[in-house]
């Protein structure tokens, strides 16, 4: 199975009201050549799960200034404050998730599980409307999965079975992300073949990605 | 003291609570400084939470690596001995009592040992990234600041502003003093040099408990 496609061929997948999830952390990294595509096909309405919306003019944040997201599901948004502007104007619905719960939100889906219970939240704004559970005397929120129609994430070294291994700090949210959509694309800074990422280095194993673009062109 | 002595002093005084072995994470801003003033002798490993822990100091101009930022998106560097790792482990690490000590700033702090540092409703809502799972499963929270807003109390009997978590804080350093939350209260520990019980306790809005032995708080 051939899983290397152009940015065209992937950006085709992509369409306006879908939930799409998005990789790395304050724009360490992501994936940008995905996201330069998707602004110039004019899709719109997107739900977004990302950690964050980076700055304005990297990456994610590059989506938010241009409009292109109608919700938010996300951990921090103050390193982008045109995010704030369309939250505050009322044109962008934004849903804080505590950072460590949004991995496990994602990770619970991935992992066929129908939640987390998190000490995190309890007492706060983010216990509203939410369950808690009591186990063995401690109390919990019940934090339900997020899952996402496409995911886009980023390699470093990718092999063409999709095997994934990251550099340094940008493992973040995209190995938790591969597990968690119907649709998995792993933008590559560097395309190899098979056998050349050894096994004990894969990081996100190749089941996981259906399809990768970019490499060194 | 002026504003950045301050924030020294705070932090000298903050670095020794830190010891040999711990594995440390620092706050954005004034908690940022406390790596400077380990003391001689003990090795702590800082934590980042967007993935690693063996965090070094910035890089020189010209050797930033636009793989490896910190939490704040700045570029930063690793020690040998650190390791990289997903959100989901580094979550695991915070919320799983894996992390010694955790030093962060504070909007208010109040005498339950509540913390409010993430939102100022209608003025600032930047989203509480990872502050919440930090307090609410460090080990040990330390709250780094000064003690007053340009004179408005922060240490409070309750806190106004929208919580970070309940009952998570168990120590508050300030220029002012050293503070511990117990389950009576808040109990000052150390007093800065040249600051008299009755000046901390004006500048404070919960009643502090003075204990038979306080000390003179050094750096």
């Amino acid at each position: 199975m051939n899983k290397v496609i152009s940015i065209e061929e992937a950006v085709n997948m992509i369409h306006d009201g879908m939930t799409i999830m998005i990789g790395g952390f304050l724009g360490c990294r992501n994936p940008f050549r995905l996201i330069d595509a998707m602004i110039e096909k004019g899709v719109k309405d997107i739900t977004l799960i990302a950690n964050d919306t980076a700055f304005p003019d990297i990456g994610i944040g590059k989506l938010i200034v241009n409009k292109r997201i109608k919700k938010l599901i996300a951990s921090h948004i103050g390193t982008n404050k045109e995010t704030g502007n369309q939250m505050n104007a009322g044109e962008l619905e934004v849903e804080l998730v505590p950072q460590g719960t949004l991995a496990e939100r994602i990770r619970a889906a991935g992992a066929g599980l129908g939640g987390i219970l998190t000490p995190t939240g309890l007492g706060t704004v983010v216990q509203e409307g939410k369950t808690i559970i009591n186990v063995d005397g401690k109390d919990y929120l019940l934090e339900k999965p997020l899952r996402a129609d496409i995911a886009l994430i980023v390699g470093a070294v990718v092999d063409k079975k999709g095997n994934i291994r990251y550099k340094k700090a940008t493992r973040n949210f995209n190995p938790l992300m591969a597990t968690a959509a119907d649709i998995v694309i792993v933008e590559a800074d560097k395309i190899v073949e098979v056998g050349e990422i050894d096994p004990d280095d894969v990081m996100t194993p190749g089941l996981f990605v259906d399809y990768i673009v970019g490499g060194k062109e | 003291m002026d504003k950045n002595m301050e924030k020294e002093f705070i932090a000298k005084r903050v670095a020794k609570e830190l010891k040999d072995g711990d594995v440390v994470n620092l706050g954005i801003g004034l908690p940022t400084l406390v790596a400077n003033y380990v003391p001689e002798g003990v090795e702590i490993m800082l934590q980042s939470e967007n993935g690693f822990v063996g965090m070094g100091p910035a890089p020189k101009e010209g050797e930033e690596d636009p793989y490896l930022v910190n939490a704040g998106g700045q570029y930063i560097t690793i020690n040998p001995g650190g390791a990289f790792f997903d959100s989901a482990d580094s979550f695991l690490i915070i919320r799983g009592g894996h992390v010694d000590v955790t030093v962060l700033g504070a909007l208010e702090v109040d005498e339950k040992g509540n913390l409010a540092n993430w939102m100022v409703p209608g003025k600032m809502v930047p989203g509480m990234g990872g502050a919440m799972d930090l307090v609410t499963g460090a080990k040990k929270v330390i709250v780094a600041m000064t003690h007053t807003a340009k004179g408005s109390h922060k240490i409070l009997k309750e806190c106004k502003l929208p919580l970070t978590a309940v009952k998570c804080v168990d120590m508050i350093i300030t220029e002012m003093g050293v503070m511990e939350v117990t389950e009576e209260g808040i109990v000052l520990k150390e007093i800065a040099p040249e600051v008299t019980v009755e000046e901390i306790q004006a500048a404070t809005g919960a009643e502090l408990i003075i204990p038979d032995d306080l000390k003179v708080m050094e750096v």
